[in-house]
């Protein structure tokens, strides 16, 4: 941790003072959770009198003993990822086109460029949702993929240029020396180099785009918190909390996995960056240090 | 262009809606995510342990999740102020993570020699903290704060999904209320959101650029 730098070794003094904080946060810290646990355990009185018994009861989990139960949630969970993976390979495409424009020779096509990307970065992605539906009557399941891929991939195309404009200017004169066309040294030379540096980067808003993926359940596709719902609603409302936990867990459960590849990735990659950025896990949320990439919005969720 | 005409004080209302559901829940999210930020970098572990798992756990659970929380299981528990508090309530929970690791990043993002050097020529801790490392600090965690504040702008459209009035909600009713101008009301809309987040996001840039040449 950098902050000991700032403090001396700690002295008697000290020790017995951080010794205390300790205690006392983990009393109150654990006093809040127990606080927690025994409301949620708690029986509960409704408005209208009836007496529910308590979220930890087990007459709250035994349809999860039923394996129908768990094969829906394993549709919802299925749908989710197909529209992940669908998005995710568009938002690739998208984002390497949209690099591409955005580093184009002439300004005829440059500025058109800047201003779509802008556009789509700006706007919320249940909004292009809307749009998708609505206007292109696409379904609910490509109106996701849509906004999706067009969302993600103005931001990975931002991560690309980014990634492109820091690369010294050598390795293009290079390629262009050899005789390859500008476009072949782009391919060849510029993005597969753009592409490592800014692994890390795609990854985190790859994480993202699994996330948004829950959006779609406001427009309607079935996804895994629209399966929770619909079981909720077939079920009853006494099983509410326990089908919002089991969601709960799985999205943590695949938005974990991908956070923790992220993170391996991003140490494998950035092993020669400066101290500034890398030495902090959380630099592949909040990327905005490296190369003045404005991919911090990759925090947007 | 008549249904945006006709519809604008409806719309301006939306917008207005929108606009307080950011500043609210950014002024949440900024105090919750200073706490959580300054356990995140307290002596003691557990209060550490406590922020890291707050953290993680929140960044990594959907907003649309956290919405859905507030706004059915909530009341479900007897706890119901209003569909606004509560959209307020799960935002200001979902943003408060990130600011609390921008804030984090910031402050680690000073070089140690900074630090080194402040205590070598000894400044107190106070001292340091005080006139060497929270100046640069902050300077660096304006621009990431800025982008926390655009994607929060978004995400009150989620907000607006869940019963609350704001742009998306507006959007949601005057489409179906008007079928043939479904195109010009979505644009509409989205202009009001570009209002927000365009010149935030220029603001953002100047600002990192400034920050990067003191470097």
């Amino acid at each position: 941790m950098t902050v000991s730098v700032l403090y001396d070794v700690p002295g008697p003094k000290a020790r017995r003072r951080s010794v205390m904080t300790s205690i006392v946060g983990t009393i109150a810290i654990v006093a809040g959770l127990a606080w927690l646990i025994a409301t949620l355990a708690g029986e509960r009185t409704t408005v209208a009198g009836a007496t529910l018994p308590g979220l930890f009861d087990p007459s709250r989990w035994d349809i999860f003993n039923d394996i129908v139960v768990w094969r829906s949630l394993g549709e919802g969970a299925l749908n989710t990822l197909a529209m992940a993976g669908a998005a995710a390979a568009l938002a690739l495409v998208v984002g390497v086109l949209f690099s591409f424009g955005r580093t184009a020779a002439s300004p005829g096509i440059r500025v058109p460029v800047a201003v779509l990307l802008e556009f789509f970065r700006g706007m919320p992605v249940l909004l292009m949702m809307l749009f998708a539906l609505l206007v292109f009557s696409t379904g609910t399941y490509w109106a996701g993929v849509t906004a999706l891929a067009l969302y993600n991939g103005a931001i990975i195309g931002e991560a690309l240029r980014a990634g492109i404009s820091a690369l010294p200017s050598g390795q293009r004169e290079a390629g262009l020396s050899l005789g390859l066309t500008p476009v072949a040294t782009r391919f060849l030379i510029e993005f597969p180099q753009a592409f490592r540096t800014m692994l890390p980067i795609i990854v985190a808003q790859l994480v993202v785009l699994l996330k948004d993926t829950s959006l779609a359940y406001i427009v309607g596709y079935s996804e895994l918190l629209r399966t929770g719902q619909n079981l909720t609603q077939f079920f009853g409302n006494r099983y509410a909390f326990s089908f919002f936990f089991i969601v709960l867990a799985m999205y943590l459960a695949m938005n974990l996995l991908l956070s923790w590849v992220a993170r391996i990735i991003s140490h494998r990659t950035s092993s020669r960056g400066g101290a500034l950025v890398a030495a902090d896990a959380s630099a592949e949320q909040l990327p905005e240090g490296v190369g003045g990439v404005d991919a911090g919005e990759a925090s947007r969720r | 262009m008549s249904a945006i005409i006709e519809n604008f004080p409806q719309l301006v209302e939306a917008f207005l809606g929108t606009l307080s559901l950011l500043v609210l829940s950014g002024l949440g999210a900024l105090a919750i995510g200073i706490v959580i930020a300054g356990m995140r970098i307290s002596p003691a572990p557990p209060l550490r342990a406590f922020a890291t798992v707050y953290t993680e756990l929140l960044r990594n659970t959907p907003l649309t999740l956290v919405l859905f929380f507030c706004a059915t299981l909530l009341p479900y528990l007897q706890f119901f102020p209003g569909y606004y508090p509560l959209a307020v309530l799960g935002l200001t929970l979902y943003t408060s993570p990130f600011v609390a690791e921008a804030l984090r990043s910031g402050i680690n993002g000073v070089a140690v020699g900074q630090a080194e050097a402040a205590r070598s020529i000894g400044l107190t801790f106070g001292q340091t903290l005080r006139i060497v490392i929270l100046p640069q600090a902050l300077r660096m965690v304006v621009p990431p704060l800025i982008n926390v504040l655009i994607a929060l702008t978004k995400n009150t459209s989620v907000a607006g999904a869940f019963f609350v009035f704001e742009l998306f909600a507006a959007a949601r009713r005057l489409a179906n209320a008007r079928g043939d101008a479904v195109i010009t009301i979505l644009l509409g809309v989205a202009a009001f959101y570009l209002l927000i987040t365009v010149p935030l996001g220029l603001i953002a840039g100047r600002v990192e650029k400034k920050v990067a040449v003191l470097r």
